[in-house]
């Protein structure tokens, strides 16, 4: 456990992401099989200890330790993981298990042995493997790595392609034993099941102005970016799997929606609510989703349905590598045959010229239904993450709201000495409510010119939050406003960035929230 | 409590310990700014103590000032004080005051740990213990802090190219930290903030040994890789720190065994040592001087009052205003 605590620890309270990178590879390099697949496997979320359930920790705690004093522990330190590893009374000398030891003990716990064990444990352990110990536990490390950023590590230790680990990564296990053979070449790449596999997506980049003179528009085709969920459905001996972007798989979450096929099929899509393929504003979509147990009158309410954008699979045969408009064609013409109510081809919208897209975006588009156009190569082979030069979404305009600053706080990183994540509210008659956050968005300039402003109109700290005085009106540009009941004031804006700084505007002419809601909801 | 109130106001003499406004008559524990304000007519305190209070707020901050050396005994009317040393900063005192035979300690900021930058705490028997709780929870346990140094050291090792911004107060724990390096045979210049300089001038008038070091304007970024860098915390926040590449942030603080905190405050390497007493030194030393009340000051109040509880000895806190924690300390 040594290893793996004093690794956490580490990237904890380490801000830099190419620092975490490193980190990791240097675990990697230096901790032997399995002990460092079961670190990457918790620190991907992909393990979890469910049999330990933490209240039965705090018990243990309780029965060690005066409850009163725990109590004003916790509520001073607030997080559990950290009061328990810095409150334990007890030292006893031993080291504990391997990280892969450990798992395998916690798993097989038997509950009349679980309390001892455990206590053994936390005396044992030194203060981080403690904190790590019931971070293990309770599970969600919460150390600021993503599985992504873990994936870009293994990436970098073993000098392979990044895109080659995300499409192996749903089908491998931990310890990852194969996966660390061919990163350090002692084997082959490992073969994943596909059949229950999520392959990642092709994602596509932002349209630049000087791409459209760098691009021939007669070699890109062009789609609506319909505004639901990106999934990917693969369809195998009669059984159908739907799976998000980031691979969650959400079957359950959409049971409706059915489609036999005996070989293996892999389509991908856009899934929507509606009738008659006519989407539902995202905001429907969204009842539809989290949730665990689907009702009927759910289903006849926001019936789901895809629009289909791509094939990767038919008949067991891979078509990955194949152009998109033979893609394309073979997409249409399974389309032909398989024909049902849950499924529908997005459209391939004619264009003649990028002016002629322009109006056609500027003239066509449904603000509720899509989120802008996507263009695409005819000839690009359907690459897992965001290859350049091949997708391109051109979103349509943001829109835009002018708000007031109100709360700052400071960034991380390069950013650590500078307040660079602000909040901003509108009127809600004579008070201020906040309706989001921002942190990017203004340039170099701006940020000092921000900083500087935060740092001299402070009036009151909260922690590491500043007020600030309500004087200075931001332009905020964001995609979309949802309604929210998370939210004090009733919205939740996507997207949001720092347009311009607008010190000229007075405040007063700063909008009510119930104007924005009226005029963007 | 009759004769002294929940102010540290001894009555029979009427004279203040610590007080947080100007007023006739001060006893002074320590030179932090919490502790010694600025304004009083006659103060009492140590040499050091006094000469802290005049360096940070000059010659004229009090009417008069009476130096009462460590373990001597000034009787006032019926009222007899002495100083005990407190092991918190250079100069800082415990105070006993003694009338009609009953004995209260008032501990000031203390720790029972070895300090070679200052007088080591002695333990006092009372009658009645007033306790500063600043660290008064049990998760609060100081490792040792020569270990904590080694912990800076090796990170030099490691990343030869990065500055390593240390955040330490610039009054006791700056100069402790100068002085732990050089105990660990580091004889390299240290490079502090402006705001340090004076303190450790001072320090090292009183014999101090603190080796070689100097202020941080005269150097390029370049120059600064792989030293170590004394700054107030509040600098370390600032534009100031702007002057170093790639720093390491580190903290020297209590407050850093809270992962989270040190998170919070974007520290990458806490370095956990305190000029306070943890949990256990606090408990300890109420034990010892087998008071049979104990007033707490300031800090956890709470988890101290409940256990003495525990303990059977009658706890109240007094909830001091005006000691704020000095910021990150």
């Amino acid at each position: 456990m040594r290893g793996f605590s004093e690794l956490i620890d580490k990237l904890l309270l380490t801000s830099s992401r190419n620092r975490k990178i490193d980190i990791l590879c240097d675990y990697f390099k230096n901790t032997p099989d399995p002990d460092r697949g079961f670190a990457l496997a918790i620190i991907t979320n992909s393990l979890e200890l469910k049999n330990i359930p933490i209240s039965k920790i705090k018990e243990i705690v309780r029965e060690n330790v005066d409850a009163e004093l725990f109590a004003l522990s916790y509520d001073y330190v607030g997080d559990l993981a950290e009061t328990i590893s810095l409150i334990w009374p007890y030292k006893e000398n031993g080291h504990l298990p391997q990280i892969s030891k450990m798992i395998s003990i916690l798993k097989n716990i038997k509950k009349d042995e679980l309390s001892k064990k455990i206590q053994t444990f936390l005396s044992i352990a030194n203060e981080t493997e403690r904190w790590a110990l019931i971070k293990l536990i309770s599970g969600g490390l919460r150390i600021g790595v993503s599985s992504r950023l873990a994936k870009t590590a293994l990436a970098k230790f073993g000098d392979k392609k990044l895109d080659d680990i995300e499409k192996i990564w749903h089908g491998i296990e931990a310890p990852y034993e194969t996966l660390f053979k061919w990163l350090t070449n002692l084997g082959p790449i490992p073969e994943i099941d596909l059949k229950k596999t999520f392959n990642p997506m092709m994602l596509a980049n932002p349209i630049e102005e000087n791409d459209f003179t760098n691009i021939n528009s007669k070699n890109f085709v062009a789609e609506w970016k319909w505004d639901g969920i990106r999934v990917q459905i693969i369809l195998d001996d009669f059984n159908i799997k739907i799976f998000s972007r980031t691979g969650d798989d959400i079957t359950q979450t959409f049971p409706e929606i059915k489609c036999l096929q005996k070989e293996l099929v892999i389509l991908d899509g856009e899934l929507l609510v509606g009738r008659d393929y006519i989407p539902m504003t995202f905001n429907t979509l969204q009842q539809r989703l989290n949730r665990k147990k689907v009702s009927l009158k759910h289903i006849d309410d926001f019936p789901a349905f895809v629009k289909l954008y791509d094939i990767l699979y038919l008949n067991n045969e891979d078509l990955r590598e194949k152009n998109w408009d033979e893609r394309r064609t073979i997409l249409e013409s399974w389309y032909y045959k398989n024909k049902n109510r849950y499924f529908d081809l997005s459209k391939i919208i004619n264009f003649n010229s990028w002016k002629n897209l322009a109006e056609i975006r500027k003239n066509e588009i449904i603000d509720d239904q899509h989120e802008g156009l996507m263009i695409k190569s005819k000839y690009s082979p359907y690459i897992s993450g965001r290859p350049r030069g091949h997708w391109y979404k051109w979103k349509k305009d943001p829109k835009t709201v002018d708000a007031i600053l109100m709360y700052a706080v400071r960034g991380h990183g390069k950013r650590s000495s500078y307040y660079s994540d602000f909040t901003f509210g509108l009127w809600d008659g004579n008070q201020l409510s906040p309706i989001g956050k921002a942190y990017f968005g203004f340039n170099d300039n701006e940020l000092k010119i921000l900083d500087k402003f935060v740092r001299n109109n402070t009036i009151k700290k909260f922690g590491p939050v500043r007020e600030v005085e309500k004087t200075f009106v931001i332009e905020v540009a964001f995609d979309s406003v949802n309604s929210s009941t998370r939210h004090k004031s009733g919205v939740a804006l996507r997207f949001p960035r720092i347009k311009r700084l607008r010190e000229d505007k007075p405040i007063r002419e700063v909008l009510q929230l119930s104007e924005f809601k009226l005029e963007f909801l | 409590m009759k004769w002294i109130n929940e102010n540290l106001y001894i009555s029979p003499i009427n004279t203040y310990i610590d007080p947080s406004k100007p007023v006739e008559n001060a006893i002074i524990t320590h030179g932090h700014a919490d502790h010694a304000k600025p304004g009083h007519k006659n103060v009492l305190a140590t040499k050091e103590t006094i000469n802290i209070m005049k360096i940070r707020y000059g010659e004229n901050c009090a009417e008069n000032f009476q130096e009462l050396p460590l373990n001597n005994t000034l009787k006032i009317d019926n009222v007899k004080i002495t100083f005990y040393p407190a092991g918190h900063i250079l100069g800082s005192v415990q105070v006993l005051a003694e009338y009609r035979g009953e004995k209260i300690n008032f501990t000031g900021d203390y720790k029972t740990k070895k300090d070679k930058t200052c007088e080591n705490f002695e333990p006092v028997r009372c009658h009645t213990l007033v306790t500063e709780a600043t660290f008064g929870l049990p998760v609060f346990q100081h490792p040792n802090e020569h270990n904590e140094i080694k912990k800076l050291l090796r990170s030099l090792q490691l990343f030869p190219e990065r500055p390593h911004l240390v955040g330490v107060y610039a009054l006791g724990k700056a100069q402790r930290i100068i002085g732990l390096l050089r105990q660990q045979r580091y004889d390299k210049e240290i490079f502090i903030h402006g705001a340090l300089e004076k303190l450790c001038n001072y320090y090292i008038k009183e014999n101090v040994f603190l080796g070689k070091f100097s202020k941080t304007n005269l150097k390029t970024k370049q120059e600064y890789q792989g030293e170590i860098i004394l700054a107030p915390p509040s600098a370390i926040k600032n534009v100031w720190s702007r002057k170093f590449e790639d720093p390491i942030i580190c903290q020297a603080s209590g407050w850093m065994s809270i992962k989270q905190r040190a998170k919070q405050s974007l520290v990458e390497l806490p370095l956990i040592i305190s000029d306070h007493a943890d949990w256990n030194e606090l408990t300890d030393y109420i034990k010892l001087t087998r008071a049979e009340n104990v007033y707490v000051t300031h800090g956890r109040e709470e988890a101290i009052v409940h256990w003495c509880k525990m303990n059977k000895i009658n706890g109240l806190a007094l909830s001091l205003s005006g000691r704020e924690e000095e910021e990150d300390l």
